[in-house]
C-alpha cells in the first residue's frame, strides 16, 4: 500500500514514457490510459452524434426520405448503444483514471495491467456494433442490431446476425466496465495518501465509488441475459420465447434491473465533478459534503430496487405498479439533496463565469428539467400516456445530455488546462456553451410536446399533425451537432496548437485539491512520494 | 378516494387550467388528445396537476439560481461566504422545509390521484362486452366472440404516399381499411394477445397503453363517453412495420353499434358464401394482387424480391440467404432448393399462408377470407416471373382449412 511503500521502489521513477504505438498498446500509466479513454469516448460521441443527425434528417418531414425502415431501426439502436456504452461511460471512466490518483495522492491506479485490459476491450466492442454495416456492404447479413437499445425479446430473436454481434459487444463492455470498476474501488480504498480519511476523499472519487459498486452489482445481470439471448437464438433454449414456455417479460426485468442503475452509472460521476467546478468558481467551500456522499449512497442503493418503472405498461399487477411508483418517487429526495447542495455551494459565493462554470450551471438547469419530468413519469397511471412517446425521449435526453454530457463538457474544460498545460480559447468555449444550451432546448422541448400530443418513439414516419414540431426539432439538431465541432476544434487547438496561454499549477483562482498542487501538465509519474495530508 | 377529496383535486386542477392550456376548449396541436374515457380524464387531470407543480418548482429553482448568479457574482459580492453546512437548529429546520414539501408533493398531491387511477385501470370486472385484440407483425386483428365476427385491420395509406410520390391525405398513417367499432357508454373489456413479438395497444384519447406480449393474455378496459373516431398506434418497437400498424376506433352509440354488428354479420356470411363460388384466373389474379400488396408486400416486397437475410423472394429461381433454421424450414416445405427459391407444392403453399411458418416471422393468415387466400396464392404462383398457370379456388382453401 502506498502508505508503506518507499518512494524509490517504483522502478520507472525517472523514466520518460515509452515512444510510439507501444506506449499506448502496453500502457499501464493511469494518465495514458485516462487519455485513451477520453479520446475514444470523444470519438464515439461524434459517431453517436452523426447517427442522431441521421435520425433527425429522416424525421424532419413525414414520408420516408433518407433511410429505409430497416436502416432507421438500426440507426436508433446503435445511436443509443454507442452513446451510453461507448461515449459517456468511457468518458467518465477516462476522467476517473486520469484524476482519481491525482485527487487522492496515489502514484497510479492500484491495478495498472487490469486497467490496460479494461480499456482495450472497448474498441473491439464498438467495432462489433458497427461492423455488421460494413459486412452488409459486401452482401453479408442484414446490417446491425435493429431492436432498439433495450433489445427486447422476442424481437431480438428474430433479428439478423447483427444482434449476435451486439450481444457479444455487451459481454465485452461488461468485462471492461467490471475491470475498471474493481480497479477504481481498490484504488480509492487502498491507495489514498497517508492521512486522507474516507470522509476527506474528494466528491468526484466518492461518486465513482458508488458508480463502481453499481456496475459490479448490475452489469453481470445484463451479461447473463445476453448469454441467454444468444443461446435462445442459436442453441434452442427458450428463456424468452413464449412458444417454448419462456417469458419475454423476463428479459424486460433483466434488462431494466441493469438499465435503471445504468442511468445513475452515467449520471453520478458528473454529479461528482459538479461540486468541484461550482466551488472553484464560487470561491467557496463545497456545501454539504457529507450530505452529498450520503445522497450518492442513497441513490445507488435505491436505484437497484426501482427498475420496473420502465415497465408500467407491460401488464404487471397493480400492486407491483404501485410499489415501483412509490419507490421511484423516493429517489427524488436524495436527488433533491444534491440540487440543494449545489445551490448552497453557489449561495453568497463570489462567482465568475468561465466556460466550465457555464456548463456546470447549464447542467443544473437542464438536468433539473430532466429530473422534474422524471417525477412526472414515475406516476404509474399517467405513464400510460407518456410511456414510449417522445415525452420519454425528451425526458431522458434532458437527464442524460443535460446531466452527464453537460457535466463532461464542464469537466473537460475544467481539467483540460491541467492536463495540457495550456488554456483553451475562452471565447470559443462560451460560444460552444450558449449555442449548445439554446440548440439543445430547440431540439428537445418540442419533443415533450410531441409526446403529449401522441407521437410514439422509434417510428421512422409519422402522422401529419406532428410535422411542424419535428421540423423545429430537426433544425435544432443540425445546429446542436455543428456546434460540437467548435468543441472539437477548441480542444484540438489546445492540445496540438499550443497557442493558448500557459496554465498555472492552480489553473483556476479558486481551485482546490491535490491535483492542483501539481505542475500543469503533470509529469508522467506523480505522487511517487505521497503528499502529506494534515 | 372519497367524493369530497376528488372535488378538492378537481378544484386544484381548475387552477391548473388557468396556467396550462390543456383545458381550453379547442385542444392545441401540442396537447393531449381529447380524453373520452374515465381513465383518460383521470390521466389528463394528473398531467395538468403535474405541469403546474413542476412549473412552480422549476420557476422557484431557476429564480433562485438566476438571483444567485447576479447577486453573488464577483463584481457584486467580492468576499465569498465560507459556510459549508447548516449550523444550529434553526438553519437545519429551514433546510428541511424543501424536502418535507417534496415528500408531500410526491406522496400526497401526486400519489393519491395516481393510486386512485392505477386501481381503476386494473379493474376490468363487470364489463358488458369483451373484444379480443390480436397483434401481428404488422396489423391488428379484432374479434367479437359474442357476435361471432372478426376481421383484421390494415394500414390503408397507399405506399406511394409513404414513399413521398403522392400527396398525403389528412390521416396519413393513421387510417385503416377496417376500423375497430365499439359502442359508447358501455364498459368494454379488451383482451390482448400477440402472435409474434411484443406490441403495445395505444389510443391516446382512451388514456390506456397496454403492451401485448406473446404467451400472455393481457387485459384492459374502455368506457367511451362520446361517439367519434379515435386514432392511435402501436407503441412498442415490433420490427420494420412498427410505424405502420395504426389503431383506428370508431365509437358508435349503442343502437348504431347493434346495427353495425348485424351488417357485419351479413357481410361475413356473404364472404363465406363466395368461398363456394368458382372464380376465373383473371378475377383471382386481380384480387390476389390487391391482397398481396396490402398484406404481404411489407415483407416480401412489392416486386416479390423479398429482403436478403429476412424475407424470401416470392419470385422463384432467386437466391436467398438466412439463418439455417429458416432455410431448413423452407426446404422441408419444398420452397427452397440448391440455394434458390423454388415453387413448392400447392398444398404446402396453402398451408404456409393459412398457418404461417412457425419459428419464423412468416405469420398465419387464417384471418383472411378463403377467397383472399386462394387469390393471393394464385397470384403468387403466376406473378413475378412465376408461370405455373395453376388456379387455386376458394373451395380448395376451405377444404384445407377443415382438414387441419
Ligand atoms: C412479417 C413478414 C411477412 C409477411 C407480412 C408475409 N410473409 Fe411470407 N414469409 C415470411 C418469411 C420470413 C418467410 C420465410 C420463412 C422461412 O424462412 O422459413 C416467408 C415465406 C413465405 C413463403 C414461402 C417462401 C417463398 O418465398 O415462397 C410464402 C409462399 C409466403 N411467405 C407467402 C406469403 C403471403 C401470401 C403473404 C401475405 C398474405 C406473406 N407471405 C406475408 C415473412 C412474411
Ligand atoms: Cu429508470
Ligand atoms: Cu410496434
Amino acid at each position: 500500500m502506498s502508505a508503506v511503500k518507499p518512494a524509490a521502489a517504483h522502478p520507472d521513477e525517472h523514466h520518460e514514457p515509452p515512444r510510439g504505438i507501444t506506449r499506448w498498446l502496453y500502457a499501464t500509466n493511469h494518465k495514458d490510459i485516462g487519455t485513451m479513454y477520453l479520446v475514444f469516448g470523444t470519438l464515439m460521441l461524434f459517431v453517436g452524434g452523426l447517427l442522431a443527425e441521421l435520425i433527425r434528417s429522416e424525421l424532419m418531414t413525414p414520408a420516408m426520405r433518407v433511410l429505409s425502415p430497416e436502416a432507421y431501426n438500426q440507426v436508433i439502436t446503435v445511436h443509443g448503444l454507442v452513446m451510453v456504452f461507448a461515449a459517456v461511460m468511457p468518458l467518465t471512466a477516462g476522467l476517473a483514471n486520469y484524476l482519481i490518483p491525482l485527487m487522492i495522492g496515489a502514484p497510479d491506479m492500484a491495478l495498472p495491467r487490469l486497467n490496460n485490459w479494461g480499456f482495450w476491450l472497448l474498441p473491439p466492442a464498438a467495432i462489433l456494433l458497427v461492423l455488421p454495416w460494413g459486412l452488409k456492404l459486401f452482401g453479408i447479413g442484414t446490417g446491425t442490431i435493429d431492436t432498439g437499445w433495450t433489445m427486447y425479446a422476442p424481437l431480438s430473436t428474430q433479428s439478423g446476425p447483427g444482434a449476435d454481434f451486439a450481444f457479444v459487444a455487451v459481454l465485452l463492455l461488461g468485462l471492461s466496465s467490471t475491470m475498471a470498476s474493481i480497479n477504481i474501488l481498490v484504488t480509492i480504498l487502498n491507495q489514498r495518501a497517508p492521512g486522507m480519511t474516507l470522509m476527506q476523499v474528494p466528491l468526484f472519487a466518492w461518486s465513482w465509488v458508488i458508480t463502481a459498486l453499481l456496475l459490479i452489482a448490475v452489469f453481470p445481470a445484463l451479461m447473463a441475459g445476453s448469454i441467454m439471448q444468444i443461446t435462445d437464438r442459436h442453441f434452442g433454449t427458450h428463456f424468452f420465447s413464449a412458444a417454448g414456455g419462456g417469458d419475454p417479460v423476463l428479459w424486460e426485468h433483466i434488462f431494466w434491473f441493469f438499465g435503471h442503475p445504468e442511468v445513475y452509472i452515467l449520471l453520478l460521476p458528473t454529479a461528482g465533478v459538479l461540486p468541484h467546478v461550482l466551488s472553484t468558481f464560487a470561491r467557496k467551500p463545497v456545501y454539504g459534503y457529507e450530505a452529498q456522499v450520503y445522497s450518492f449512497w442513497a441513490i445507488g442503493l435505491m436505484s437497484i430496487v426501482v427498475w420496473a418503472h420502465h415497465m408500467f405498461t407491460s401488464g404487471m399487477p397493480a400492486a407491483a405498479n404501485i410499489y415501483f411508483m412509490l419507490s421511484t418517487m423516493a429517489i427524488s429526495i436524495p436527488v433533491a439533496v444534491l440540487f440543494f447542495c449545489w445551490f448552497g455551494t453557489l449561495w453568497r459565493g463570489s462567482m465568475t463565469f468561465e466556460t466550465p462554470m457555464l456548463f456546470a450551471l447549464g447542467y443544473i438547469v437542464l438536468f433539473g428539467i430532466g429530473g422534474l419530468t422524471g417525477l412526472v413519469l414515475s406516476d404509474a397511471a399517467a405513464d400510460q400516456q407518456y410511456h414510449n412517446t417522445y415525452f420519454l425521449v425528451a425526458h431522458f435526453h434532458y437527464a442524460l445530455f443535460g446531466g452527464p454530457v453537460m457535466g463532461l463538457f464542464a469537466a473537460i474544460y475544467y481539467y483540460l488546462p491541467k492536463m495540457t498545460g495550456r488554456m483553451f480559447s475562452e471565447r470559443l468555449g462560451r460560444w460552444h456553451f450558449w449555442l449548445t444550451i439554446i440548440a439543445f432546448n430547440v431540439v428537445f422541448m418540442p419533443q415533450f410536446l410531441l409526446g403529449i400530443a401522441g407521437m410514439p418513439r422509434r417510428i421512422p414516419d409519422y402522422a401529419l399533425q406532428f410535422a411542424p414540431l419535428n421540423m423545429v426539432s430537426s433544425l435544432g439538431a443540425f445546429v446542436l451537432g455543428a456546434t460540437q465541432l467548435l468543441f472539437l476544434y477548441n480542444v484540438l487547438q489546445t492540445v496540438f496548437g499550443r497557442s493558448g496561454a500557459k496554465a498555472s499549477d492552480r489553473v483556476w483562482e479558486g481551485a482546490q485539491g491535490l491535483e492542483f498542487t501539481l505542475p500543469s501538465p503533470p509529469p508522467f509519474h506523480t505522487f511517487s512520494t505521497p503528499p502529506v495530508i494534515e | 378516494m372519497s367524493g369530497e377529496k376528488v372535488q378538492l383535486w378537481r378544484r386544484l386542477a381548475a387552477a391548473a387550467a388557468f396556467v396550462s392550456p390543456a383545458r381550453a376548449p379547442a385542444r392545441a396541436f401540442y396537447n393531449f388528445q381529447r380524453p373520452v374515457t374515465p381513465i383518460a380524464h383521470d390521466v389528463l387531470f394528473i398531467h395538468d396537476l403535474f405541469l403546474v407543480i413542476i412549473a412552480v418548482l422549476f420557476t422557484c429553482g431557476l429564480g433562485a439560481l438566476l438571483y444567485s448568479t447576479i447577486a453573488h457574482s464577483r463584481r457584486r459580492n467580492p468576499h465569498p461566504a465560507t459556510f459549508s453546512q447548516p449550523v444550529g437548529r434553526k438553519q437545519w429546520l429551514w433546510v428541511s422545509v424543501p424536502f418535507a414539501t417534496l415528500l408531500i408533493i410526491d406522496y400526497v398531491v401526486l400519489g393519491i390521484p395516481a393510486l386512485h387511477s392505477i386501481l381503476a385501470l386494473a379493474d376490468t370486472s363487470n364489463a358488458q362486452m369483451t373484444v379480443k385484440v390480436t397483434a401481428h407483425q404488422w396489423h391488428w386483428q379484432y374479434q367479437y366472440p359474442v357476435y361471432g365476427i372478426g376481421f383484421s385491420s390494415n394500414l390503408s395509406t397507399p405506399q406511394a404516399q409513404i414513399a413521398d410520390r403522392a400527396p398525403k391525405d389528412k390521416h396519413f398513417l393513421l387510417e385503416v381499411d377496417h376500423p375497430l367499432v365499439l359502442p359508447t357508454h358501455e364498459k368494454i373489456r379488451l383482451i390482448l394477445a400477440s402472435t409474434d413479438v411484443i406490441h403495445a395497444f395505444w389510443v391516446p384519447s382512451f388514456g390506456i397503453k397496454q403492451d401485448v406480449v406473446p404467451g400472455y393474455l393481457r387485459e384492459t378496459w374502455v368506457d367511451i363517453d362520446k361517439p367519434g373516431t379515435y386514432r392511435g398506434q402501436c407503441a412498442e418497437l415490433c420490427g420494420v412495420g412498427h410505424a405502420f400498424m395504426p389503431i383506428v376506433v370508431v365509437a358508435k352509440s349503442p343502437a348504431d353499434f347493434r346495427q353495425w354488428v348485424s351488417q357485419e354479420q351479413s357481410r361475413e356470411a356473404a364472404v363465406r358464401a363466395t368461398a363456394t363460388e368458382t372464380l376465373t384466373q383473371a378475377q383471382l389474379m386481380a384480387r390476389g394482387q390487391a391482397v398481396y400488396l396490402k398484406n404481404c408486400a411489407a415483407c416480401h416486397q412489392a416486386n416479390g424480391m423479398g429482403l436478403t437475410g429476412a424475407f424470401p423472394p416470392i419470385a422463384t429461381g432467386h437466391p436467398f440467404n438466412a439463418s439455417p433454421q429458416m432455410l431448413a424450414a423452407l426446404k422441408s416445405l419444398g420452397f427452397y432448393a440448391n440455394g434458390l427459391i423454388a415453387e413448392g407444392p400447392v398444398a404446402k403453399h396453402i398451408r404456409i399462408v393459412l398457418h404461417g411458418i412457425p419459428g419464423t416471422p412468416m405469420p398465419s393468415w387464417s384471418s383472411l377470407s378463403a377467397v383472399d387466400v386462394a387469390a393471393v396464392i394464385t397470384f403468387e404462383r403466376n406473378a413475378f416471373g412465376n408461370h405455373t398457370g395453376e388456379v387455386i379456388e376458394p373451395a380448395q382453401v376451405v377444404a384445407a382449412e377443415s382438414a387441419h
